[in-house]
C-alpha cells in the first residue's frame, strides 16, 4: 500500500470514528448543560465553592465568574512556579523566572499552552500535574461554558439570562471531561505512554558509550494522564519539549490516530448539542457541515504538498521527513498538524517549521480562520457562531432585509459585538508581528532567515492570540520580549472575545423571537454553508493575505 | 462603589475555592487514579517499556532511540539510527545531564539543513558500499537523512535497515541473508495495515543481531 493511500484510510478512519461518536456525545453535551439535577460529587464541590449552582446569572455575572476564575489561575499558577523549588516531589527543580512563569500561566489559563519552556528540564511533577494539567481541564471547561452561554442566548427568549458559570463549568469537568479522561489515559498507557511519578532515572543503554557511561537519564511522569486532557480539552502544552512527537507522548500510530481523534472529539460534537438546545438539528449539521468541509480540505491540501516535499534540503533527502517520526510518516503527521491549527490545540506530532513552504503556510492560515473549523472546545463553535451572524448579514445587506438567526434580529448592537469579536485577535497577531519586526532584538531570536525567519515571529503571535500554542519553534521564545508580549497577546486573544461573546449572548436572549417568513434567510440549507465558508475565508483572506505573502507563500512559491 | 468592591471580592474568592477544589479533583485524585490503574494492570508500560537483552541486562527503552557510537564515531557493527541534530542537552537543572527531545526546526530552504542532509547522504553511501556492494544515491531513504520531530525516534525505514544490512553483515561475520532475516523479522507493518507507517525497532534489531553474532562464536568456539 503506497503511504498516500495509507493516509487517505487514516483520514478515512477518522472520519467514520468522529461520526459514530458524535450523536452519542452531542446529545449527552446537550443533557449535561440543560439538565436541572446535581450530581452527588457535584453537590460536594459547589458546597467548597460556596455557590449556588440553581441561580440564573445575566451576561454580566457570568463574565464576572469566567474572568475571575481565570484571573485566580493565573496567579496561582504563576506563584506555583515561582515556589517550585522549595516545593517537595518537584524533582529538585528550581523556581522558574518571573517573565516565563506569567507567560506559562497566561498561557495555559487561556487554553493556548504556548511554551517557552522545555518541558522535561524545568516542570516537576508538581507543576505539571497539579497546575498545568489541572488548567488543561478547568480553561476547557471554561471554553465551552461560555459556548453553551451564547448557545443559551439564541435559544432562550425575553430573559437576559444565560445559565450559571459556576454549574457549566463544575459540569464540563465532571461529566464530559473527567470520564473520556480516564478511559482514553488507559488507553495511551497501553500503547506505551508512561505514567508514573518515578524521579529522574538512569536507563541502561546497549552500547556503553565513553562519557554517556552507558546510560541515559530519563524523567518519569505522569504523561499519559496530561496526554489525554492535552488533546481533549484543545491545549496542547507538552510533557516533553517534543510535544506529541515524544514516544512516552505518543507511542505508536495507533496513539496517534487516537489523539487527533480525541483533539477533534468535542468541537465537532458541540454542534449536535447546539443543534439540540436550540431546538433544530439541522442548523448544527449546517454549522457541521462547514466546519467538517473546510478540515476536510485543508487536510487534502496539507497531504498533497507535504507529500509532494517541495523545499532543496526534502528534494536532496526524497522526502519531508525532516521533523516527522517514522512511526507516523507524512500521511499521519499531516492529519496531525491540521487538525491541531485547525482546532485550538496547537499539540504537535511533527515539527511545523519543517514542513514545506506552502504546509508551513496552511497550518498558520488553519489558526488566523479563527480556529473554528472545528475549532478549540466551546472557542470553536462560538467563533462559528459569530462567523454566522456576520454571514446572515452580509445576505441581509445583499437583500436590503433585517438580517436574522435562530429567529433572533442581528440589529446593530449585535453586529457590533461581532464585529469587535472578528477584529480582536488580527489586531493582535498583525500589531504585534509589525512592532517585532521594527525593533532590534526580536529578530535575534531566529533559526531561520529571510521569508522563514519572519514565518517564525507572525506564526508565533498568530499561535499565541489565536490561542493555539503551536510553534515554528526555531524562534526562540525564551525572552522577556516574547515572554511579554506573547503573554498579553494569549490573554487579550482569549478573554476579550469572550466578553463580546457574552454581550451578545445577552442581548440575544433578551430578545423576542422574530416568526420565521418566507423571506427569512433558511440557515439550514447548503447555501447557507457555502455563503458561510465563503465569508470566513474572505474575512482571513482580506486580512491576512500581505501577511501571508511575505513570509509561507514567498517560501513556497521560490521552492 | 463600595458595593461594587466587595461584589469583586466575593466572586474572586469563590474563583479561588472553585481552582482549589478543581485542582484536588483533576490534579489530585484523578492522576494518582489513573496511575494507580496503570501501575496495576500495564506496569510494563507505564514505566518506559524497558527492555533487556539475553544476560537479563536492561539496555534502554524500546520507545526511546539511542545512539550505536565506539569513541564518538557511529559503530559500523550496529544498525545506526536516523539523524538527530535536535536533541540537546538540560541547560537549567544542570546536576542532570538530561535529554532534552526535540528538531532542528530548520525549513527546507535552510542552509545548515541543506548541508547536513548532503553530509549524512555522503555519509551513508560511503560506509554501507562494502565489500563490492555500491549504494546509490537514490537508494538512500529520507528518514536515513533526516531529524526527526523527538530526536528519539526509535525506528527506521524498512529501506534504510535493509540498505545497511551489508555492512552489518559485512562487520559481523555473517551472512547477508541472516541479517535480511532478522530484518523481515523485525519490521512492524502498518497497524491494521494502513494505520502510521512499517518501521524497523533499531534497539531490538541489534539486541536480535547481538544474539546472533554471540550464537555464531559459541558455535565456532566449540569447532
Amino acid at each position: 500500500m503506497s503511504p498516500v493511500l495509507a493516509g487517505v484510510l487514516q483520514l478515512l478512519a477518522l472520519t467514520v470514528a468522529l461520526g459514530l461518536s458524535y450523536r452519542p456525545l452531542g446529545d449527552h453535551m446537550a443533557r449535561v448543560y440543560s439538565s436541572d439535577k446535581h450530581l452527588r460529587v457535584e453537590k460536594w464541590i459547589y458546597k467548597g465553592i460556596g455557590a449556588d449552582p440553581s441561580v440564573e446569572m445575566r451576561w454580566p455575572a457570568y463574565l464576572r465568574g469566567v474572568l475571575a476564575f481565570s484571573a485566580v489561575g493565573v496567579l496561582f499558577l504563576y506563584l506555583l512556579q515561582r515556589v517550585q523549588g522549595a516545593l517537595p516531589g518537584s524533582l529538585g527543580f528550581v523556581s522558574i523566572d518571573p517573565d516565563q512563569a506569567f507567560n506559562t500561566a497566561a498561557s495555559f489559563v487561556a487554553n493556548t499552552n504556548w511554551q517557552s519552556y522545555y518541558g522535561e528540564q524545568a516542570m516537576g511533577h508538581v507543576v505539571q500535574t497539579g497546575g498545568l494539567a489541572v488548567q488543561n481541564f478547568v480553561s476547557a471547561a471554561v471554553g465551552i461554558a461560555v459556548a453553551v452561554a451564547l448557545v443559551r442566548g439564541f435559544a432562550r427568549s425575553r430573559t437576559g439570562e444565560l445559565g450559571n458559570f459556576w454549574a457549566d463549568l463544575v459540569r464540563g469537568v465532571v461529566r464530559v471531561l473527567l470520564p473520556i479522561s480516564v478511559v482514553g489515559a488507559l488507553v495511551l498507557v497501553a500503547c506505551g505512554a508512561i505514567q508514573n511519578f518515578a524521579g529522574i532515572h538512569e536507563v541502561g543503554q546497549f552500547l556503553n558509550e565513553q562519557g554517556m557511561g552507558g546510560s541515559q537519564q530519563w524523567n518519569g511522569g505522569a504523561v499519559a494522564s496530561q496526554e489525554v486532557i492535552k488533546e481533549l480539552g484543545t491545549n496542547g502544552g507538552g510533557y516533553f519539549n517534543a510535544n506529541s512527537a515524544h514516544p512516552f507522548e505518543n507511542p505508536d500510530p495507533l496513539s496517534n490516530l487516537f489523539e487527533i481523534y480525541l483533539i477533534l472529539l468535542i468541537p465537532f460534537a458541540l454542534t449536535r448539542t447546539f443543534g439540540r438546545m436550540v431546538g433544530s438539528l439541522r442548523q448544527g449539521y449546517a454549522i457541521l457541515g462547514t466546519m467538517a468541509a473546510i478540515w476536510l480540505v485543508f487536510t487534502g491540501l496539507m497531504m498533497w504538498t507535504e507529500f509532494a516535499g517541495r523545499g532543496p534540503a526534502f528534494e536532496l533527502a526524497g522526502g519531508a521527513m525532516e521533523g516527522k517520526e517514522t512511526r507516523f510518516g507524512i500521511g499521519a503527521s499531516a492529519i496531525f498538524s491540521v487538525a491541531t491549527t485547525l482546532t485550538s490545540t496547537g499539540a504537535v506530532n511533527s515539527f511545523h517549521s519543517s514542513y514545506t513552504g506552502f504546509g508551513g503556510g496552511i497550518t498558520m492560515l488553519g489558526m488566523q480562520l479563527g480556529e473554528i473549523a472545528p475549532g478549540g472546545v466551546g472557542s470553536g463553535l462560538y467563533g462559528m457562531l459569530i462567523m454566522a451572524i456576520i454571514a446572515v448579514f452580509i445576505a441581509g445587506l445583499m437583500v436590503g432585509r433585517t438580517p436574522e438567526y435562530l429567529g433572533k434580529k442581528i440589529g446593530t448592537r449585535q453586529i457590533k459585538f461581532a464585529a469587535c469579536y472578528i477584529l480582536v485577535t488580527p489586531a493582535l497577531v498583525l500589531g504585534f508581528t509589525a512592532v517585532a519586526m521594527a525593533l532590534d532584538t526580536p529578530s535575534h531570536s531566529m533559526t531561520n532567515s529571510g521569508a522563514h525567519g519572519f514565518s517564525e515571529i507572525l506564526y508565533a503571535y498568530t499561535s499565541g492570540a489565536n490561542n493555539n500554542g503551536s510553534a515554528f519553534a526555531g524562534l526562540n521564545a525564551d525572552t522577556q520580549w516574547f515572554n511579554s508580549t506573547i503573554g498579553i497577546a494569549m490573554l487579550l486573544g482569549r478573554f476579550l472575545p469572550m466578553v463580546f461573546v457574552l454581550a451578545l449572548a445577552g442581548s440575544l436572549a433578551e430578545q423576542t423571537p422574530v416568526p420565521e417568513t418566507a423571506g427569512t434567510l433558511r440557515t439550514e440549507k447548503p447555501l447557507f454553508t457555502g455563503l458561510l465558508v465563503g465569508t470566513i475565508l474572505i474575512i482571513a483572506g482580506l486580512t491576512y493575505f500581505p501577511a501571508l505573502a511575505l513570509g509561507p507563500l514567498a517560501e513556497g512559491l521560490a521552492a | 462603589m463600595n458595593n461594587s468592591a466587595a461584589n469583586t471580592g466575593r466572586v474572586l474568592w469563590a474563583g479561588l475555592r472553585a481552582l482549589l477544589v478543581l485542582t484536588v479533583v483533576c490534579g489530585v485524585l484523578y492522576p494518582l487514579a489513573v496511575t494507580g490503574i496503570a501501575q496495576a494492570a500495564l506496569p510494563w508500560r507505564a514505566n518506559g517499556s524497558e527492555v533487556k537483552d539475553a544476560s537479563g541486562t536492561t539496555v534502554g527503552s524500546a520507545l526511546i532511540g539511542q545512539t550505536y557510537l565506539t569513541d564518538g564515531k557511529p559503530d559500523p557493527r550496529w544498525f545506526q539510527p536516523r539523524p538527530s541534530n535536535g536533541l540537546g542537552t538540560n541547560s537549567v537543572n544542570t546536576r542532570y545531564r538530561l535529554i532534552l527531545s526535540g528538531a532542528t526546526n530548520r525549513s527546507g530552504d535552510n542552509a545548515d539543513l541543506i548541508q547536513w542532509v548532503e553530509a549524512a547522504k555522503a555519509a551513508v553511501i560511503r560506509d554501507n558500499s562494502v565489500n563490492g556492494h555500491t549504494v546509490k544515491p537514490s537508494d538512500v531513504p529520507a528518514d536515513a537523512v533526516t531529524s526527526s520531530g523527538s530526536g528519539l525516534d526509535p525506528h527506521i525505514s524498512p529501506a534504510y535497515a535493509k540498505l545497511q544490512a551489508h555492512r552489518v553483515a559485512a562487520r559481523n561475520h555473517l551472512p547477508v541473508t541472516e541479517v535480511d532475516r532478522l530484518i523481515a523479522a523485525h519490521t512492524d507493518d502498518r497497524v491494521l495495515g494502513f494505520i502510521g507507517e512499517p518501521r524497523v525497532n533499531v534497539l531490538q534489531l541489534n539486541i536480535a543481531l547481538r544474539d546472533a553474532v554471540e550464537g555464531r562464536d559459541v558455535v565456532e568456539g566449540r569447532g
